[in-house]
C-alpha cells in the first residue's frame, strides 16, 4: 500500500511539469503582453517597456522564464501580479478558499442527491418513475450550465426574491447555495445515470440472489450488498469531478458574481497576468490529480478483492 | 432474415420468378451479421434514434440552407424595432415571431442564422478530435512499452486542465476570434477522451484471434492497424465522440457567453446570449430562445449518442 502511493505520487512529477508548462506556454508564448496591457490604449515609450520588462524577467528566453518560475514555485512564491503589486499567493489565497466552498457545495449535492436519485431509479429499472429520471437528466445535460444559471437566477432572484441576483464579496455559505445546485447539475445527471445503470445491472447477480435467498432484510441487501458493489464506477466519477467542479465554477461564478477564483483568472486573463492564471490552473490540476489518487484507493475499500502491491 | 425475403413472405402474395431468384441471392448472402448492420437493425427501431436523427437532419438543412427557414437578414438592424416590442408570438416563422434584440435585429433570422456557427463547430471538433485521438490511443495501445507510457503520460497533462479554462487560456491570446481560431482550441484541448477510451478499445482487441492470425500470416503493421484493430476498435470510439459532439456546441456557447468565444460579426447563438444577458430582467426572450436552441441541439446529439450506444453494446442487449 505505502509502495503503491509512493509510486503513484512519483508519476505525478512528470504530469505535474507537464501540466504547468503547458499552461505557461499558452500563457506566454501566445501573443498579448502586460506590460503593454498595463497602459491600456496610452501610448508609452518603447524604452520604458522594455527597461520594465527587463525588471521582471519577462526578456528571458521561455525556458529561462519557466526555470525561475518553476523553482519559485517549489519554494512557495507564486510570484507578483504587475499591475497591482499582489503577491499572486495573497490573490490565490482570497479566492481560492471561496470556489473551494462553492466546489465542496456543489460535489456534495452531486453525490447524495444523483446517488439517490439513480437508486431509486435503478431498483426499479423500465418503470415510470425510472423513465421520468431518464427524461430529467437529459435534459440537465442537454441545458449548458449558464444558461441554467441565468434560469435559476431569472425565477429564484428577480421573479419569487428568494435570493439576492448576486453574491456579496464575502460569499457567505447560504448565498452559495443556488450557485453550487447550478454547477453541480450536470455531474448530477451523470452521477445519477450511472448510478442506475451499475444498481439496475448488479441487481441480476448471483450474490444479489443469494443475499435474498438467505433471508436478509431488504435494508441490509440494498443498503450493502448492492451499494458497496454499484458504487465502484460512481466513486470513479465523482474522483474526476472535484477538478471539473472547480474548474467549471468559472462560469458559474460568472453568472452570480461570486469572487472566487473563476473571478481572480478572468481578471487576469485580461490583463495577461500570467502568473496568476498559471498558479490557479496548476493548483486545481493538483487538485485533481490528488483527488485520483484517492479515488484509486477508495477502490480496495469497496473491493477487498483489488489490493495494492 | 433478409429483407426481400421477409417482404415476399409478409406479403403472402405468390412470388414472382424473379423475385425467387432475388430471395435465393439472398438466402445466399445470408451469413451472421455484422456489428454495422446489427446495430443498424437495431437502430432503425429505436423511438429516440429516428426522433434524433430527424432533428439533426433539420439542424444540419438549417445552417446549410438558412434562406429556406427565413427571408429576413440577420445583421439588418432597425432600432426603431427595438426588443421593448413585444415578439409577436402568432406570427409564425416571420420575421418578428420571436421579436428584435436590443439592436432591432430579428430574433428569428439571429437563431436561425446562429446555427451554422454552433453546428460547424460541434461537428469540425469533433472530427479533429476523434482523428488525434484515435491516432494517439491507437499507438499507444497497439505498441505499448515506452510509447505507451509517453503518450498516456501527455494524455494526463491535457487530461488534467480543465477544459473551459484552457480554453480560455488559448483563447485570450487572440485578437480576433473567428470560427477556426475557436475550433482549433477546443481540439487542441479535447481529444484526451478520446484517447483514453481508443486505447482501452485498441488493448482488447489486439489479443484476438484474427490479429494473431494476420501477424501469422505476415501482414504489414499498418495493415493490420487499419484493417483489423482500427474497424473493430472504433465501435467505443463513436459512442464517446457522439455524445461529445453535444459538450462541443455547449462549450462554444459558454466560451461566447464569457465573452471569449465567437465574436460579433459571427453570427451565433451563443453570441446572441451573451449579448441578451444584459436584458434578462426586461426581455428574458431575448436570451432564453437561443438558449433552447442551444439545448434542443445538445439534447438531439446526446439522444443519438445514447441510442448508438445502446446499438452497439452487447452488454445492454
Amino acid at each position: 500500500m505505502g509502495r503503491y502511493v509512493a509510486r503513484r505520487l512519483l508519476q505525478m512529477i512528470p504530469v505535474f511539469i507537464g501540466s504547468t508548462l503547458l499552461v505557461f506556454l499558452m500563457m506566454y508564448a501566445l501573443p498579448g503582453d502586460p506590460v503593454r496591457a498595463l497602459a491600456g490604449e496610452q501610448a508609452v515609450d518603447q524604452a520604458q517597456i522594455a527597461q520594465m520588462k527587463k525588471d521582471l524577467g519577462l526578456d528571458l528566453p521561455i525556458w529561462q522564464q519557466y526555470w525561475n518560475y518553476l523553482t519559485g514555485l517549489f519554494q512557495g512564491d507564486f510570484g507578483t501580479q504587475i499591475a497591482t503589486q499582489r503577491p499572486v499567493a495573497e490573490v490565490i489565497g482570497d479566492a481560492f478558499p471561496i470556489t473551494v466552498r462553492l466546489a465542496l457545495f456543489a460535489f456534495a449535492f452531486t453525490a447524495i442527491v444523483g446517488i439517490a436519485m439513480g437508486v431509486l431509479a435503478g431498483l426499479k429499472a423500465d418503470t415510470f418513475r425510472d423513465r421520468g429520471l431518464l427524461v430529467v437528466t437529459l435534459l440537465l445535460i442537454s441545458v449548458p450550465s449558464f444558461v441554467l444559471g441565468f434560469l435559476a437566477q431569472y425565477f429564484f432572484a428577480h421573479q419569487l426574491g428568494w435570493v439576492e441576483p448576486n453574491v456579496s464579496a464575502l460569499a457567505e455559505s447560504h448565498e452559495l447555495i443556488l450557485p453550487a445546485v447550478v454547477l453541480g447539475s450536470l455531474s448530477l445527471a451523470y452521477v445519477a445515470r450511472l448510478t442506475r445503470t451499475s444498481v439496475a445491472e448488479n441487481l441480476r447477480s448471483d450474490y444479489m440472489r443469494t443475499a435474498v435467498a438467505k433471508g436478509l432484510p431488504r435494508r441490509r441487501i440494498v443498503g450493502v450488498h448492492l451499494m458497496r458493489n454499484s458504487m465502484i464506477p460512481v466513486v470513479t466519477f465523482l474522483g474526476t469531478d472535484i477538478g471539473t467542479l472547480m474548474g467549471g465554477a468559472v462560469v458559474t461564478e460568472g453568472i452570480f458574481n461570486v469572487q472566487g477564483v473563476g473571478y481572480a483568472v478572468f481578471g487576469a486573463l485580461k490583463s495577461r497576468e500570467g502568473s496568476t492564471v498559471v498558479g490557479i490552473v496548476t493548483l486545481i490540476v493538483v487538485v485533481y490529480l490528488v483527488a485520483s489518487l484517492l479515488v484509486d484507493l477508495l477502490y480496495a475499500v469497496l473491493d477487498p478483492r483489488i489490493r495494492y502491491a | 432474415m433478409p429483407e426481400a425475403l421477409e417482404a415476399t413472405v409478409k406479403d403472402g402474395t405468390p412470388v414472382a420468378p424473379d423475385a425467387q431468384v432475388k430471395a435465393a441471392d439472398a438466402a445466399k448472402a445470408e451469413k451472421p451479421r455484422s456489428l454495422w448492420s446489427d446495430a443498424w437493425h437495431d437502430l432503425r427501431r429505436n423511438p429516440l434514434f429516428v426522433v434524433s436523427a430527424i432533428l439533426i437532419v433539420f439542424l444540419l438543412t438549417m445552417s446549410a440552407f438558412p434562406g429556406l427557414f427565413t427571408s429576413a437578414d440577420p445583421r439588418h438592424a432597425d432600432l426603431a424595432k427595438h426588443y421593448l416590442q413585444k415578439p409577436n408570438w402568432g406570427n409564425l416563422f416571420a420575421e418578428d415571431w420571436f421579436g428584435y434584440d436590443v439592436q432591432g435585429r430579428s430574433i428569428y433570422a439571429r437563431v436561425i442564422y446562429g446555427a451554422r456557427a454552433s453546428i460547424a463547430v460541434g461537428v469540425l471538433v469533433t472530427l479533429l478530435v476523434t482523428v488525434i485521438g484515435t491516432v494517439t490511443g491507437m499507438l499507444a495501445g497497439y505498441f505499448g512499452g515506452w510509447i505507451d507510457t509517453l503518450l498516456s503520460r501527455v494524455t494526463d497533462i491535457f487530461f488534467g486542465i480543465p477544459f473551459i479554462l484552457g480554453a480560455m487560456v488559448v483563447l485570450t491570446s487572440f485578437e480576433q476570434r473567428h470560427v477556426w481560431v475557436v475550433i482549433l482550441a477546443l481540439a487542441f484541448l479535447g481529444w484526451t477522451q478520446i484517447a483514453r477510451v481508443a486505447r482501452g478499445s485498441v488493448i482488447t482487441i489486439k489479443q484476438a484471434d484474427y490479429v494473431m492470425a494476420a501477424k501469422a500470416l505476415g501482414a504489414s503493421t499498418s495493415r493490420i492497424l487499419l484493417r483489423h484493430i482500427l474497424p473493430n476498435a472504433i465501435a467505443p470510439v463513436i459512442v464517446v465522440a457522439t455524445i461529445a459532439l453535444g459538450g462541443y456546441i455547449s462549450a462554444e456557447a459558454t466560451l461566447s457567453f464569457l465573452g471569449i468565444g465567437l465574436e460579433a460579426p459571427t453570427v451565433s447563438w451563443g453570441v446572441d446570449i451573451s449579448s441578451g444577458q444584459e436584458q434578462l430582467r426586461n426581455a428574458a426572450y431575448v436570451l432564453i430562445i437561443p438558449s433552447i436552441m442551444v439545448s434542443i441541439t445538445v439534447l438531439a446529439f446526446i439522444m443519438l449518442g445514447d441510442a448508438v450506444r445502446n446499438a452497439l453494446d452487447p452488454k445492454l442487449r
